[in-house]
């Protein structure tokens, strides 16, 4: 694994690859993948809730568990993936220039990101939107009251856009403190430097509840105001392995829509009449052959992580300490909007 | 052989001898660069990445926390390079004059008399010259921040000065009409007016001016005892008063070992400020990543802030190779 600093010329040596190498072909991602025996998989480098390592490197998230939940699709093993920490500028060029095989680090699909950088974002794996974290002691219940506040954000997010465009709106100065690294922003914002700190609901909660010296004193206001809608993103021109990446995670939502859980997985493929059910988890038709997998892909999918239900809650939802309500990322049929194409 | 076409041939042959390789050379060199720039394009194209200086043109959509200039988020992409330029520019030259002064005065208290004082630069010297810079930035950063107080309690040393976490506030000099000192004051959560100089800023500079200031220390102290001491007593027997000699003699041939190496110092210096990013200081770095992020144009800005630092440094080191011309002794020692 390079190391952070080295990181920071990522861009440097996306264009130095650029330079020399012919251009990459399509479909070898997977290839790569089996040969190497593990997925590469971009996360961020720590954002509670999404993905943060453990004192003995051990990664948990909901990020990290779409990646598992790919790894053991593909390889047959969930352990099977090597996690490579990207801070927010780094994420794309790290993707570019192949150093990993996907991203899954909080990370919203917008037209730019989409159109231009030669990637392709794979499917919503959470809803989010914008806010602002601030002490309470401040006393501000609205992100109307900031009128010329210092608000800390990170650089290389559309947070730091968003910010721009909420307050030009409304015609209220405020002053950006843009720091490169996730850690210096929070701790500058900890330390008092700023009033106001502004990225993903998701990810306020995370710094909130795992960073804040006391996470009482700190609290998220109640203006939403972007569409942050994360999701998986793969390199352009390898649709297969694009496929595989958008569709185990359809496959943990439809499991959710089953009542297949880790806990049941076993039994309901050895006994369920249901043909969804016995399509999804390779007792039926056989899905897998389609993606260039096998027919168990699903089932193992399920069984390294649960369904997007449970890996919600362990995650970031009741379950966690970051405790956030499920909303949007219910699913269609619960009042939210997560909605996975039919599995067939 | 004497007909005087001889010659001309021979001055011929010998220009081409000369030209032709520097002219291939640089052929060579041009098609290297362009073959490079041909594959890059190419090569992000076939890859699905969008290429070309275009986007400099379209509204930038981000805030810059600090600028010289008046600058707004509808203005062009193109603009905040420019903030970003003068911003890296407002720190780095300060920052040299200050290390310069600070690096003479520290170089001076090496060679001094007192043991002391001797021993205190020496440690400074060691101590500053041996951490990295980002950890001497990152550190000063931070106790800079813990240690003042929020904005709504800011001190105040002076009256019209302001000092808190949003900075350094001084009174300014304003002109709209009339022309008035205007104060800073508390408006909102932050403070309003006057005339800032923000704890980024502040560290950043801090930072710079002291690691530059260690070695051009060392740089002093070696141009002063390079003067060797013979030349010294030659000027004394002449009669000459220390002022003098200081003046006449030593500085002068003093200078010419320092100067070339103080200018590789600027150098550093005004790269060493692209750390400021890790600070939050909106330097040409930081805007520049700001903008690659927002556009994914990550090769062409990459590109532009290296042509700029080359700028800025090939700026510098002719300055001072004009300055050196005109103070350094001709001749050998
Ligand atoms: N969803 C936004 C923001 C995502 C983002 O990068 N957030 C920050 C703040 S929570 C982060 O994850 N930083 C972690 C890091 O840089 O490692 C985007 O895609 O631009």
């Amino acid at each position: 694994m390079i190391s952070t600093s080295l990181r920071r010329l990522l861009p440097l040596a996306l264009a130095l690859g650029a330079l020399t190498s012919p251009a990459a072909h399509a479909g070898k991602t997977i290839d790569a993948i089996k040969q190497r025996g593990s997925v590469q998989c971009g996360v961020s480098s720590g954002v509670a809730g999404f993905s943060l390592p453990d004192s003995q490197g051990h990664w948990s998230g909901l990020d990290v568990d779409v990646c598992r939940a790919i790894a053991a699709a593909v390889l047959g093993d969930a352990n099977k993936v090597a996690f490579v920490p990207l801070n927010s500028q780094q994420r794309f060029s790290a993707l570019q220039s192949g150093e990993v095989d996907l991203l899954a680090r909080n990370t919203s699909w917008t037209l730019t990101r989409d159109a231009s950088l030669g990637l392709s974002f794979t499917g919503v794996t959470y809803y989010d939107g914008q806010g602002f974290l601030v002490p309470k002691k401040l006393k501000v219940t609205s992100a109307k009251q900031l009128k010329n506040a210092e608000i800390c954000v990170q650089s290389g997010t559309t947070n730091e856009k968003n910010l721009a465009d909420y307050f030009r709106n409304l015609n209220i100065k405020v002053k950006p403190v843009v720091f490169e690294g996730f850690e210096a922003s929070f701790k500058a914002f900890f330390a008092g430097r700023c009033q106001a700190y502004t990225t993903d609901i998701s990810g306020l909660a995370g710094i909130r509840n795992k960073e804040a010296p006391k996470p009482d004193d700190y609290v998220i206001l109640p203006e939403v105001i972007s569409k942050e809608p994360l999701s998986p993103a793969v390199r352009r021109g390898d649709d297969e392995w694009f496929a595989i990446v958008r569709w185990v995670p359809f496959a943990l939502i439809e499991a959710e829509e089953y009542g297949i859980t880790r806990a049941n997985v076993d039994s309901l493929r050895a006994s369920s009449k249901d043909p969804g059910i016995q399509r999804l988890l390779g007792t039926g038709e056989d899905s897998g052959k389609l993606l260039g997998l096998d027919r168990d892909w699903a089932y193992r999918a399920i069984k390294a992580g649960g369904n997007y239900g449970e890996i919600f809650s362990r995650n970031v939802g009741p379950d966690s300490v970051l405790k956030l309500p499920r909303g949007l990322n219910n699913l269609w049929n619960k009042g939210g909007i997560l909605y996975a194409p039919p599995i067939r | 052989m004497d007909s005087p076409h001889a010659p001309a041939g021979a001055k011929l042959r010998k220009a081409l001898r000369q030209w032709i390789p520097q002219i291939l050379l640089l052929a060579a060199a041009l098609g290297l660069l362009w073959w490079l720039g041909h594959n890059v394009l190419e090569n992000m194209r076939a890859r699905g990445i969008q290429a070309g200086f275009g986007f400099l043109k379209e509204p930038a959509g981000f805030e810059i926390g600090e600028s010289l200039l008046d600058y707004t988020p509808s203005q062009a992409i193109w603009r905040a390079f420019l903030v970003g330029l003068l911003n890296t520019i407002r720190v780095a030259l300060p920052a040299i004059v200050l290390a310069t002064i600070l690096g003479t005065l520290i170089g001076l208290g090496r060679l001094s008399q007192q043991s002391g004082l001797r021993a205190a630069c020496g440690v400074l010297v060691e101590s500053l010259r041996n951490i990295p810079l980002l950890l001497q930035l990152l550190l000063c950063y931070f106790v800079l921040t813990s240690l003042l107080p929020e904005a709504s309690t800011a001190w105040h040393p002076l009256p019209g000065v302001m000092l808190s976490q949003s900075g350094l506030f001084l009174p300014a000099w304003r002109c709209e009409g009339a022309c008035h000192w205007e104060l800073p004051r508390l408006e909102g959560f932050g403070i309003e007016g006057g005339f800032a100089l923000t704890p980024e800023y502040l560290a950043v500079l801090i930072t710079l001016t002291l690691y530059a200031a260690v070695f051009i220390a060392e740089i002093v102290r070696g141009g002063i005892q390079s003067v060797s001491i013979g030349k010294i007593n030659a000027a004394r027997a002449l009669g000459m008063k220390p002022t003098q000699i200081l003046r006449y003699i030593v500085l002068p041939l003093a200078l010419r070992a320092i100067v070339p190496a103080l200018t590789n110092q600027y150098l550093n210096l005004t790269k060493n400020s692209s750390l400021a990013v890790a600070v939050g200081y909106p330097d040409i770095v930081s805007v520049a990543n700001t903008s690659l992020n927002q556009s994914g144009r990550a090769f062409e800005c990459i590109v532009i802030v290296m042509l700029i630092y080359l700028c800025l440094s090939l700026l510098t080191a002719l300055l001072m190779n004009l300055y050196n011309t005109r103070v350094a002794l001709k001749g050998s020692q």
